[in-house]
């Protein structure tokens, strides 16, 4: 492996997965830079669970090379496990013990000492606002609790790279917004996240680059913008009440084809949608009288792209 | 990381024995069956079954208690099964293999943990023996001896409960496929000697692996002749160990939770 600066938290080439004959990754690259947060963006079944258990150990790739923190996921997995920690879309606590039992389990077999392992999960606890429920079997917990002291009992470990496959799915908004504000947290203080998510505005949110995984590849991958540059389409559209009115605004402002796709008199400027943009094209029909009914700033946002790129919906 | 073999293992080991304090049913459970039985067969067939066999009205309680010890110590592997299969069935089993921790302590935990579990079963089962008029002749000897035994047999019907455990697709399915093993001492001479049986049963009785470690049990306890019946039965709890361990070992490195 090449130096590389700055160093590589994940890299992945080639790597592939079939079970039983069903090919679910199709040759994955994978270049995560340390300290920044990656966004596996993709339908279910595209496989970004597969990808995530790859990487952490949890099940062999078929082919393709696969370093976590420097180390080779085949032939050195208790290196890269040292370095990891994982939260998975399926909950991972002992529903049998306390919200601190399962936090102090993480502890021992961090092989903290007794005493920092229970100052850590007193802190965790606090942060995770799951000090009131701490002394309660796990399993008395709401999902959204659930979620907290999973993702709690991962950082017992301190992990250097975190891998959270679909964090918040099933979460109510509020508790998903602490999820992001956690793990916004996390990176500030150095981890490097990779998270898998279905939610496109999830992506957006957090992750310094984004790659979109359809039917076991990666179809794009880029920062937010770059992905949404990708997709042409930013426009203004004006409505009017008559046709006439269309017709006339159309003239004052050059456009030949008045792309009037709809019942509504409506017409479509491309543009970007800027304040200034937007002034001038007012402007323009007041200088002609004409007045539009409704105006609209259409931006092509990460769902854009997604259909742009893989030919269907999420 | 084998380094930590022994203090993840007491670390598992701590967990599992939490799960039993903390939800004490399903060991009381398990003990439901010999204690059952030993009242039944001391209280209602007793005085036939022992004039049948010769042991008299108040010996059958003798004949009878090694059965009902290695019958506590089989229907544990129920409990057993179903607890690693519940395991292996959650996400924590999944965050366990992505931590950088010896291995084989999820399983070492469950095992000691079943056979602590087991072992305290088989000491209840005796104290109510005791109480309803089993008498042992046995001295230190004898009694450390049965002790050995009982710990030997726990640690072989484990290890293949844990594989069977593991086998099971489910924890219903975990639930019946130690049956077999669990219900086996009831087709050796736990309640009569084989020579009293039909013969396709008589034979099956003397070739199953429970009726020479009763029989062992028996001689510890009682001093009946034992014959070659230990080594056999240490053979017998030896091989299912082994066999269990190494099932064990195989079906939990085979990789991700086999249940998705």
């Amino acid at each position: 492996m090449t130096q590389q600066n700055p160093p590589l938290a994940v890299l992945a080439s080639g790597l592939r997965k079939s079970f039983g004959g069903k090919t679910v990754l199709d040759g994955i690259d994978l270049a995560i830079p340390a300290g920044t947060i990656f966004a596996l963006l993709g339908p279910n079944g595209a496989g970004k669970t597969t990808t995530v258990q790859i990487l952490s150990t949890l099940i062999p790739a078929s082919a393709g090379e696969v370093r976590v923190a420097g180390h080779d996921v085949r032939t050195e997995p208790d290196a890269v496990r040292a370095a990891i920690g994982v939260t998975g879309q399926f909950s991972a606590v002992d529903n049998l013990l306390t919200g601190r039992e399962n936090l102090l389990l993480m502890a021992d077999l961090a092989h903290l000492d007794r005493k920092e392992g229970r100052r850590r999960a007193t802190e965790l606890l606090e942060r995770f606002e799951l000090t009131e429920a701490a002394a309660r079997p796990a399993m008395t917990f709401s999902g959204g609790m659930r979620r907290r002291l999973d993702l709690a009992m991962t950082l017992m470990i301190r992990p250097r790279i975190l891998f959270l496959d679909e964090p918040t799915t099933g979460l109510d908004p509020r508790s998903r917004r602490d999820v992001w504000q956690i793990v916004r947290d996390l990176v500030a203080s150095g981890t490097t996240v990779l998270l898998t998510t279905q939610y496109l505005e999830e992506a957006d949110q957090l992750a310094d680059r984004i790659a979109v995984l359809d039917r076991g590849r990666l179809v794009a991958e880029g920062t937010a913008d770059e992905l949404k540059r990708q997709v042409p389409g930013a426009h203004i559209r004006l409505q009017f009440a008559t046709q006439a009115e269309l017709a006339a605004a159309a003239r004052a402002l050059n456009l030949d084809g008045p792309g009037t796709d709809e019942d509504t008199p409506t017409l479509r400027i491309p543009g970007d949608g800027s304040a200034k943009s937007l002034r001038a094209l007012l402007d323009r029909l007041d200088a002609h009288s004409i007045e539009a009914t409704g105006l609209t700033v259409h931006t092509p946002d990460l769902d854009d792209v997604f259909l742009a790129l893989t030919g269907h919906g999420n | 990381m084998s380094s930590y073999a022994i203090r993840d293992s007491a670390t598992m080991l701590r967990r599992n024995l939490l799960h039993v304090v903390r939800y004490p049913s399903m060991t009381a459970g398990v003990l439901l069956i010999p204690v059952f039985m030993m009242l039944l067969f001391r209280y209602a067939f007793g005085a036939t079954l022992g004039a049948g066999i010769g042991t008299g009205t108040g010996g059958y309680i003798n004949y009878l208690t090694p059965g009902i010890i290695v019958l506590a110590v089989s229907s544990a592997s129920v409990s057993t099964a179903v607890a690693v299969n519940t395991d292996m069935t959650e996400g924590i089993i999944n965050r366990f293999r992505t931590m950088a921790i010896a291995r084989v302590s999820v399983l070492t935990g469950h095992v000691v943990g079943s056979v602590i579990q087991t072992v305290a079963g088989a000491v209840v089962v005796t104290g109510l023996a005791l109480a309803v008029g089993f008498r042992p002749t046995a001295g230190p000897a004898g009694w450390l001896g049965a002790i050995g035994l009982v710990v030997l047999l726990a640690f072989a019907c484990t290890w293949v409960s844990v594989a069977l455990g593991l086998l099971s697709p489910n924890p219903q399915g975990a639930s019946n496929s130690p049956l077999p093993l669990a219900l086996l001492p009831f087709l050796g001479s736990t309640f009569v000697p084989a020579q009293a049986m039909a013969p396709g049963l008589r034979w099956f009785a003397e070739y199953q692996p429970f009726t020479p470690v009763i029989e062992t049990l028996r001689s510890l306890l009682l001093g009946t002749p034992a014959g070659d019946k230990p080594a056999i039965a240490c053979a017998w709890c030896a091989g299912l160990g082994v066999a269990g361990y190494l099932s064990s070992r195989a079906l939990f490195n085979r990789g991700a939770g086999h249940s998705q």
